[in-house]
């Protein structure tokens, strides 16, 4: 199993690799740079910038010095916040938006999961078509309409917890961000697990359990959940990178300092190593979570080997 | 053996399935009885209701399904107990193995594990008593090494070895009543034999009563006191079923009929272990030298267990598997073309599978699923000419056309392998590989799809590869038979000559398993 995660590690270098050369070129590629300003600037302050930060020289040059840099694990400043580096972004961001992604995660899955087993168990009455009907109504409804809903309702009206702040991350001001990135994901994960522990209940496995005469504990949550937990395990990998990486919307809307605001906003600026670093970010979550993924499919299923 | 006294009688059941076409009668008004130590079989074809019989009396019905009537045993109406009550005769007086032995056993957890599990919860012993008592039962079910097995998963182990464990685990709690749907079926014949014997012998020692479901007079022959006929009334049906053997012969084809498909020293390897990082990788030789020589016209049979290579010969022939040999198809080499170049010429080799319902799409219409294949190979006739196509080949198989619309799982088993067949035959091929393509039917059934094989055979001079462990229709079928162990064949010949005077002791053995109860009879 060791040598399997570190072979895996090893294949995440080429993919890095691939990743950060195409989106190194693609950025390039959009009309403008980080001075371009609406007034236009001083073309000898902007020629002064440029050379500052090394965009006068030729593209293969810039991308071999990013290269190296990023190497010796400097993701270089950013050219639109020049009093930070990129690397220091993100050691301020990162652990808010995983906070939050994280605690949005566990909620959408011990949430979502129950709401699934009930769902199915249900199959077909009053409780399966109120989760079904709930949960169709959760993953169409967008984060920014469910966000002002919550802060018109919670906040202004009622007034139990702030609109929008985030001040040291008080659990009050948390839950409006959480819940709202949660609840989408709730019903993801609800409508996953209905449909996986249906099939699962279904098997021949789960009938010769109750020709043993086994106790409903035993059938629901040994032998059918363990089997259904595998399509979740396949979702939560992908969505916990999305998660932890954090959300414009919601960060935008909860006036939170997480990260996922600044893929949008570098490339719009083109503040090319932010872009990058962010890339970089959310390519490494990705893989790491992928890997968890394929590690966890071994503990649930033992017919998965990797040795 | 049997006593007077009755344990299980069954009075009045109905059972009924809610379906989105209106309710569906499976099985109406039976009654039933079962005596202290008596062995029943119960016969019928698929659809006759034998199986819904045990599941309701068992409470396993699907949600959609309802049963009324009494099912009493030792006096208590098991339809109307608690959960609570239920759950105290099944699996300790009542048990009941399934005719699926692949995916009877939860593939999460160790045989040992799920062998525990009902004995602890049954007999309110510690893990470690329940643990002795569970190789004892492996050992009763003649596992061999049970202490090692019970760390097995199910995947390690083969269908024979896992409805042993089935077994162990119904009769762990010494029951009183044990019910057995089917449990030798999906089984090749050698196993089939072993797993009969093993449980008559379970039977005479444990001195439990015993309900079999079964399709197979032999077996019925074999095991039981009694039997119960389900549909038409007795006489009649149990003559049917004897009747439903497979019967005649093919003539061979002239000794100057052109090939159609020939391998010559075919050879398929598979890489079971190693890798990159993993050290020297290890290769099973699935196929190893075969030459084959299929005619115009002509049905050769491969018969031999599971796992003797005969769907991988086949396979690496249409050359769905990559191997070594060459292969010569109507006049021209095909071993080196690219999967492109052999795309003109899938259409004229056709393969039919066992299963009817994997291998039918459950989201596509019967007519979608056999004017697939047309719309690949030729997609330039117009829709009208496509349905007129499909419609001739429903007609042709002897389906109704106007059933082009439902999907798969509104057709039986044996209308579902009519589907498969026209799906193939569509095309107009050349050769069609028939891969144990009766196994998954029972007898009445499998006459039906042999003739239509047959019919189809005439009509179109088609050359067939038929892929069989079942001996008595491989007969009916071919006029050259293979005989393949271990990815080598043994013995080949006319059907004659290996069913009458096999040379080979693995062919003789085969043989033994198949039709052991013809010779008894005839002895």
């Amino acid at each position: 199993m060791l040598r399997y995660v570190f072979r895996r590690l090893l294949t995440a270098i080429p993919t890095l690799f691939v990743i950060v050369t195409i989106s190194f070129f693609l950025i390039r590629v959009a009309p403008g740079g980080p001075f371009n300003q609406e007034r236009g600037l001083n073309p000898f302050i902007k020629a002064n910038l440029n050379r500052q930060f090394g965009l006068d020289e030729p593209l293969w040059m810039q991308y071999l010095n990013y290269l190296n840099n990023l190497l010796h694990g400097n993701f270089g400043p950013s050219y639109n916040l020049p009093d930070f580096t990129v690397t220091e972004l993100f050691k301020v961001g990162l652990p808010v938006s995983i906070q939050v992604g994280t605690s949005a995660l566990i909620l959408a899955l011990i949430i979502g999961g129950i709401l699934g087993i009930v769902a199915a168990l249900r199959q077909n009455k009053a409780a399966d078509y109120a989760v079904i009907a709930t949960a169709t109504a959760g993953s169409t409804i967008p984060t920014f309409v469910i966000a002002p809903i919550y802060q018109l309702t919670f906040a202004t009206t009622l007034a139990l917890v702030p609109v929008a702040t985030w001040g040291n991350g008080a659990l009050l001001n948390k839950i409006g961000p959480i819940v709202t990135l949660a609840l989408p994901q709730i019903a993801i994960v609800a409508r996953l697990m209905r449909g996986s522990m249906i099939e699962a209940l279904r098997s021949h496995h789960i009938r010769t359990a109750r020709a043993l005469g086994l106790s409903d504990w035993s059938i629901i949550v040994k032998h059918a959940l363990r089997g259904a937990l595998l399509p979740i395990v396949s979702y939560a990998g992908p969505a916990a990178a999305a998660l932890l990486t954090g959300s414009i919307i919601v960060e935008t809307i909860f006036q939170i300092p997480g990260v996922g605001r600044y893929f949008v906003e570098a490339a719009l600026n083109r503040d090319y190593t932010l872009v990058m670093g962010t890339v970089v970010v959310i390519a490494l979550f990705t893989i790491v979570f992928n890997l968890i993924v394929d590690i966890l499919y071994a503990v649930v299923d033992p017919r998965v080997r990797y040795d | 053996m049997a006593s007077d006294e009755t344990i299980l009688s069954v009075e009045g059941l109905h059972v009924r399935f809610h379906t989105l076409d209106g309710i569906v009668d499976a099985v109406k008004g039976i009654n039933m009885h079962v005596k202290a130590g008596e062995t029943v079989a119960v016969v019928g074809e698929s659809g006759s209701g034998k199986s819904q019989t045990m599941m309701a009396a068992m409470r396993l019905l699907a949600s959609n399904g309802e049963a009324t009537g009494t099912v009493a045993y030792r006096g208590a109406n098991l339809l109307t107990l608690t959960k609570a009550e239920l759950n105290e005769v099944r699996g300790r007086k009542i048990t009941m193995i399934f005719q699926e032995p692949m995916t009877s056993l939860d593939p999460l957890y160790t045989i040992g594990n799920q062998l525990m599990e009902p004995i602890m919860r049954h007999r309110n012993v510690g893990a470690e008593e329940a643990r002795r008592e569970a190789i004892k039962m492996l050992k009763l079910v003649r596992i061999p090494e049970p202490e090692r097995r019970m760390k097995s998963y199910p995947y390690e182990m083969s269908g024979g070895h896992r409805q042993r464990v089935m077994i162990a685990m119904a009769i762990a709690n010494d029951p009183d009543l044990f019910l057995a749907d089917e449990p030798s079926t999906a089984l090749d014949v050698t196993i089939q034999a072993e797993i009969l014997n093993l449980m008559a012998d379970l039977r005479k020692r444990l001195g439990m009563s015993m309900i079999f479901i079964t399709h197979d007079l032999n077996i019925v022959k074999r095991i039981a006191d009694r039997v119960y006929v389900m549909r038409l009334g007795e006489h009649p049906y149990t003559k049917a079923l004897l009747a439903a053997e497979p019967t005649g012969h093919k003539d061979p084809v002239p000794k100057t009929t052109p090939t159609m498909l020939a391998g010559t020293d075919m050879r398929v390897t598979f890489k079971v272990g190693g890798g990159l990082l993993a050290g020297e990788p290890i290769y099973l030789k699935a196929v190893d030298r075969v030459s084959v020589t299929l005619k115009r016209g002509q049905t050769i049979g491969i018969v031999g267990e599971s796992g003797s290579g005969k769907s991988t010969l086949a396979r690496a022939l249409l050359k769905l598997l990559p191997s070594e040999g060459s292969i010569h198809f109507d006049g021209r080499h095909i071993e080196k073309l690219d999967p492109q170049a052999m795309r003109p010429l899938r259409k004229q080799l056709q393969i039919v599978f066992q299963d009817p319902f994997g291998s039918l799409s459950p989201r596509l219409t019967a007519g979608q699923i056999v004017t697939e294949g047309l719309l690949v190979h030729e997609p330039s006739i117009s829709s009208r000419e496509r349905d007129r196509r499909a419609a001739q080949a429903f007609t042709e198989v002897g389906l109704d056309p106007a059933n082009r619309n439902r999907y798969p799982h509104e057709f039986s088993g044996g209308q579902r392998q009519r589907i498969a067949i026209a799906r193939a035959i569509i095309l107009k091929p050349k050769v069609v590989v028939l891969d144990e393509p009766t196994s998954a039917l029972d007898r009445q059934v499998q006459k039906q799809i042999v003739e239509l094989l047959r019919d189809l055979q005439k009509a179109h001079n088609l050359s067939y590869l038929f892929i069989s462990h079942d001996l008595a229709v491989v007969r009916a079928m071919a006029d050259h038979i293979m005989v393949m162990k271990d990815g080598r064949m043994v013995e080949q010949g006319s059907p004659e000559q290996i069913f009458d005077h096999p040379h080979e002791d693995y062919t003789k053995r085969l043989m033994a398993a198949a039709f052991v109860d013809h010779a008894e009879a005839s002895a």
